[in-house]
């Protein structure tokens, strides 16, 4: 059992910045995300786009955004649970929740802060008519444990970093066979990896098929023929013990949306007169996972909840202990041992 | 001569057709520096922009069903439609299309919604 002061759901920029705030209060915070790096949408999805409107910065990519955020919470030594996704919440005797991630890892703490931004980054699941039949018998839509893929026929779909890296991993170490089947003639993936695609292909290590997509799945009870259809029309069948469709992530605010949360237009109501609680006393939402009159889906506006929010986790932490606002300038920052 | 100030000459009609069939007559206006994916969002509209216009996500994949836009698409946004799914000859991203004059009477539909793996 993890225990910790706050329990933040969500590690992107809101969430890491909660732990600063909080720690500023000596309240130690432990994170949880499902995705298994920090840095949220920030990381995941535009690392290498620029924000314009974090307040100092006329222009800071994001990923530096995330790495300049890890470095001023560092003092404050914030603990993570990464790559799992949050799906229970009880309370126990004391009084206390109990945060439960799918993989088992159990949480306690005497306030959660949500800070699930766009909610969980599912896989996109492409749209073939029988692809549920053979989802865990064949089809997997993101590589868990590739040992199970030694020595096999894979499949692999997409155009982007994670079909590709795949790939090339597939082929480096130890696939029987790879196929690479994409769209389009180009990538969105790094140059660097296409060109060593391309270089794999010309060996004959990895089967590249361009201009296509799979239309169709066979197999009886496991995968075991996928359907190709090139610009042509033309349709072939390729041998496949499995297939990856590897065509990014979504966000869906997933087991959250269970806990008993008011939500509306798919985020969590709070009270921002006050301080960002939710319908459950102890429990806050921030960021752009929370939504009340005027809200605004900014980075920036995450800072401030957080900021306004940790205030009120103290008191609810140590009811007894007054507090007084501190300036860093005047008081520094204190980091724990 | 001063030309008197008008809103209405900083607005124009597009329609929207949503995944039920129904149209949704919106009125753009083209000076706000917007562009159709917001331009949804703001009427309400079941349309994502889940990565906030960056062409990124195709979550604002419509079809062009009037003549008032080019069909061009961007390097950027080419890319991320080679890796959407339901994509025909007219789909485009919504986000890239800016609110501008010339798309006056521009009719589009909304392209399904992205399916995803909801085993958490």
């Amino acid at each position: 059992m993890i225990k910790t002061d706050i329990i933040i759901i969500g590690a992107g920029p809101v969430g890491l910045f909660t732990v600063f705030e909080a720690g500023l209060l000596k309240l130690r915070c432990h994170l949880i995300d499902s995705l298994p790096i920090p840095g949220g949408q920030c990381a995941e999805i535009y690392p290498k786009k620029p924000i314009y409107d974090i307040p100092g910065y006329p222009s800071i990519l994001a990923g530096d955004l995330v790495d300049n955020l890890m470095t001023q919470i560092k003092p404050f030594k914030p603990s993570f649970t990464l790559g799992e996704t949050a799906t229970n919440i009880e309370r126990n005797d004391e009084g206390k929740f109990i945060v439960t991630t799918k993989q088992g890892t159990k949480h306690e703490a005497p306030v959660v802060a949500i800070a699930g931004g766009l909610g969980v980054f599912i896989p996109r699941k492409p749209p073939i008519f029988n692809i549920k039949e053979f989802e865990n018998k064949g089809v997997a839509y993101i590589v868990k444990d590739p040992e199970i893929y030694r020595n096999k026929n894979i499949v692999i779909s997409g155009g982007g970093d994670s079909a590709l890296d795949w790939a090339l991993f597939f082929a480096n170490n130890f696939s029987r066979k790879v196929t690479l089947i994409h769209r389009s003639q180009s990538f969105r993936a790094h140059l660097d990896s296409v060109q060593q695609a391309m270089n794999m292909a010309e060996k004959g290590k990895i089967n590249l098929i361009l201009d296509a997509e799979v239309i169709g799945l066979d197999g009886n009870n496991k995968l075991e023929k996928i359907n190709v259809k090139n610009k042509s029309q033309e349709e072939i069948a390729i041998d496949a013990d499995y297939w990856l469709p590897l065509f990014g992530l979504t966000p869906k605010l997933g087991p959250i949306a269970n806990w008993g949360l008011e939500i509306e237009k798919n985020a969590i109501v709070v009270n921002n007169a006050t301080d960002y609680s939710t319908n459950i006393d102890g429990v806050y939402a921030i960021g752009d996972v929370n939504t009340y009159p005027g809200k605004l889906k900014l980075i920036l506006c995450g800072f401030h909840e957080a900021t306004i929010m940790v205030q009120a986790a103290f008191k609810k932490i140590h009811p007894n202990k007054n507090n007084v606002l501190k300036y860093t300038t005047v008081s520094g920052v204190n980091g724990f041992d | 001569m001063i030309k008197s100030f008008s809103m209405e000459n900083n607005f124009v009609k597009i329609t929207v057709t949503d995944r039920l069939g129904k149209e949704h007559n919106l009125d753009a206006p083209t000076d706000m520096n917007m562009n159709l994916m917001e331009l949804c969002k703001s009427y309400e509209l079941p349309v994502e922009g889940t990565c906030g216009g960056m062409a990124m996500c195709a979550s604002c994949q419509v079809y062009i069903e009037s003549n008032h836009v080019s069909l061009k698409r961007s390097e950027d946004e080419q890319a991320m439609l080679d890796e959407a799914w339901n994509v025909q000859e007219n789909s485009r991203l919504g986000c890239q299309i800016k609110l501008t004059p010339q798309i006056n009477g521009l009719k589009v539909k909304l392209a399904p919604e992205i399916a995803a793996d909801e085993d958490w």
